[in-house]
């Protein structure tokens, strides 16, 4: 959901006013059914249906199409406790989680303010909007598109990175992507080149709607640049950074597409993730109800921390307009 | 990733505010820093373009930072053909623009019923629609898959269309809603005075006003749908269905690709994304900023 929160953020302000709807008797509401109709079904069908069929496969042993569906109970989760690779898959997951969102974040807000705050004032706005596009460039490409691109470059034979170290006089430049060493961390690489222009562009948007008079203020006290980053852009722009937080932990639990062109999980599961891990069980392997299992637990980890972040935020939310 | 250093702002002078930002050599480190940022962030498109335009001969000659010795097009050309390049642009422009604008309307309606129909129990539905947003896609694929299979729609563009309208419209109504939430009730309680029905409140009154609201949302639908990977990947099994990601993925494993025809049909497939971007990028920053001061 890359870009989504730029106009998710512009909003959140002004989620909390909302004017009523003219009144028309006691139950006006009961009108406007009709309108939720096409939305409700097509959302039974496309995600409320086959996510509780997939919760069903995955209570079943069942080599998929047409082959009997055999009773399992708990079975498949009982395996998947004892099962290294799937383990290995939620360990990598972590990793996805430093790469897409603890760097971007915190290199972006850095970023975001110095582009913003100090670049753009002294070398005026356009330097800093050039700067921030060259930032976004990645990604504004199809994930799956990068990724081919990063393969190539990483290529141990006939990769960009390797031909340039053997100019250098390194004779035997590392398999990047074939060495079980190095794979996560190219993996990462590449998932924090292709994620870092998301934070710089939101956080660039936030900065927009501070008050100007607050930094004016503050460098009047004296206050220098790493003090007012820290008392007024990281507060001011919270709300901002959990939704960063949010859809980028979500997005890096659920990442496929690198993996899938980047490694295919290996080399000996070093990358496997557990999309990808549930998606060799369903079309590889044909282990239709194995998979089903993992992509149950991935969904419940998924939803439970967003419902997670979400708290946070209401709570963070409440406290301001209390404090305040 | 280098982060760009930041170095203490120069001290504060009451004589004016320009002058005080004019001094200190900190401020050229910094910005040579950022700029160190940026070029390695591009350095990547950069050496994808050299290449792509050189011959294979060339390429295992001269290493891939040379400059090309000459301009050669056959690994486009190769790759044009070798993945019916037309055909794949149009499947992904046909499914990108239909679940545009089918999945804006459904949002629409959506948050029609929420935000200006204040249903009852509409702060769990639109947590339902965000949450259905944020659910891995490997947990709906095999059910939709076979599901596909059933009614005739296995290796069809409108499988994949019918889903990401769905989809996309989760996160549109979760959006919409809270943007109607606080539509003016005075245009509203106008044009219910004249008699109007609820539909077309719907149509004359906001929808007009909703129009830049929309065409941002579709805009990001249509990237979004572009770039999407795994449903088709899954979905769409055979040449003449498949997107471009999909193209340019599975002639990845071709032995036959040359790091040339690699490089070219990256160059490829990452122009129409570009241009799109190009094209909107006034409309996008027009449209929410429209949409956040209306």
């Amino acid at each position: 959901m890359a870009d989504s929160t730029s106009i998710l953020t512009a909003r959140r302000s002004r989620a909390g006013r909302r004017p009523r709807a003219p009144r028309r008797g006691r139950a006006a509401w009961v009108g406007y059914l009709p309108y939720l109709l096409p939305g409700a079904v097509a959302f039974a069908v496309v995600i409320g249906y086959p996510l509780l069929s997939n919760v069903y496969f995955s209570l079943f042993k069942w080599r998929g199409g047409m082959a009997p569906l055999r009773w399992n109970g708990l079975g498949n989760y009982a395996d998947l406790l004892g099962d290294d690779q799937f383990w290995t898959s939620f360990g990598n997951s972590l990793a996805m989680i430093v790469a897409m969102v603890l760097v971007p974040t915190i290199v972006g807000l850095l970023l975001a303010a110095v582009l913003f705050d100090y670049l753009g004032r002294r070398f005026g706005e356009r330097v800093s909007s050039v700067l921030r596009a060259t930032y976004y460039l990645p990604q504004i490409l199809p994930v799956a598109v990068a990724g081919v691109l990063w393969n190539w470059i990483l290529n141990s034979q006939t990769g960009a990175l390797n031909e340039i170290l053997r100019g250098m006089g390194i004779d035997a430049p590392p398999n990047w992507l074939g060495d079980p060493a190095t794979a996560l961390p190219a993996v990462m690489l590449v998932l924090i080149w292709i994620q870092i222009g998301y934070p710089v562009v939101i956080f660039m948007a936030a900065l927009q709607r501070v008050d100007p008079e607050l930094y004016e203020a503050a460098e009047l006290d004296g206050a220098g640049w790493w003090h007012r980053f820290r008392a007024i852009t990281v507060p001011q722009i919270r709300p901002e950074t959990f939704v960063v937080t949010l859809t980028c932990t979500v997005a890096a639990l659920k990442v496929f597409a690198p993996i899938y062109v980047l490694t295919r999980g290996g080399p000996e599961s070093s990358t496997l993730v557990p999309s990808y891990y549930s998606y060799l069980n369903f079309f590889d392997k044909s282990q239709v109800g194995y998979g089903a299992a993992i992509a149950t637990v991935l969904t419940l980890v998924i939803v439970v921390l967003a419902v997670i972040i979400l708290g946070l935020q209401g709570r963070a939310e409440r406290r301001e307009r209390e404090g305040i | 990733m280098a982060v760009a250093t930041p170095t203490r702002a120069p001290e504060v002078r009451r004589s004016g505010i320009d002058s005080r930002y004019r001094r200190g050599v900190g401020r050229w480190l910094v910005l040579a820093a950022a700029v160190v940022v940026g070029l390695m962030i591009l350095a990547p498109f950069g050496i994808m373009l050299l290449n792509a335009v050189k011959s294979p001969q060339d390429y295992s000659a001269n290493g891939p930072l040379s400059l090309p010795s000459s301009i050669y097009l056959d690994g486009v050309l190769a790759f044009w053909e070798r993945t019916e390049f037309p055909v794949k642009l149009w499947n992904s422009v046909f499914i990108s623009a239909v679940v545009a604008v089918l999945g804006a309307l459904l949002s629409l309606l959506n948050a029609y019923a929420i935000g200006i129909g204040r249903v009852k129990g509409r702060l769990w539905i639109v947590t339902l629609f965000l949450l259905a947003n944020m659910l891995p896609q490997e947990a709906l694929i095999y059910p939709l898959f076979t599901m596909a299979q059933s009614v005739g729609l296995s290796n069809s563009q409108w499988s994949v269309i019918i889903i990401f309208t769905v989809i996309q419209s989760a996160f549109g109504t979760y959006l919409l809603a809270s943007v109607l939430g606080t539509f003016p009730p005075a245009l509203l309680e106008a044009a219910a005075l004249d008699g109007a029905s609820r539909w077309r409140i719907l149509w004359q009154v906001v929808f007009p006003i909703m129009r830049p609201t929309l065409s941002v949302l579709m805009i990001f639908f249509f990237i979004w749908t572009w770039n999407e990977f795994f449903i088709p990947l899954v979905m769409l099994t055979t040449n003449d269905t498949q997107t471009i990601p999909i193209a340019l993925a599975s002639l990845q494993g071709d032995r036959m690709m040359d790091a040339p025809t690699i490089n070219a049909g990256t160059l490829v497939s990452l122009v129409p994304a570009v241009v799109f971007f190009l094209i909107f990028q006034r409309t996008l920053t027009r449209g929410v900023t429209a949409g956040a001061v209306k």
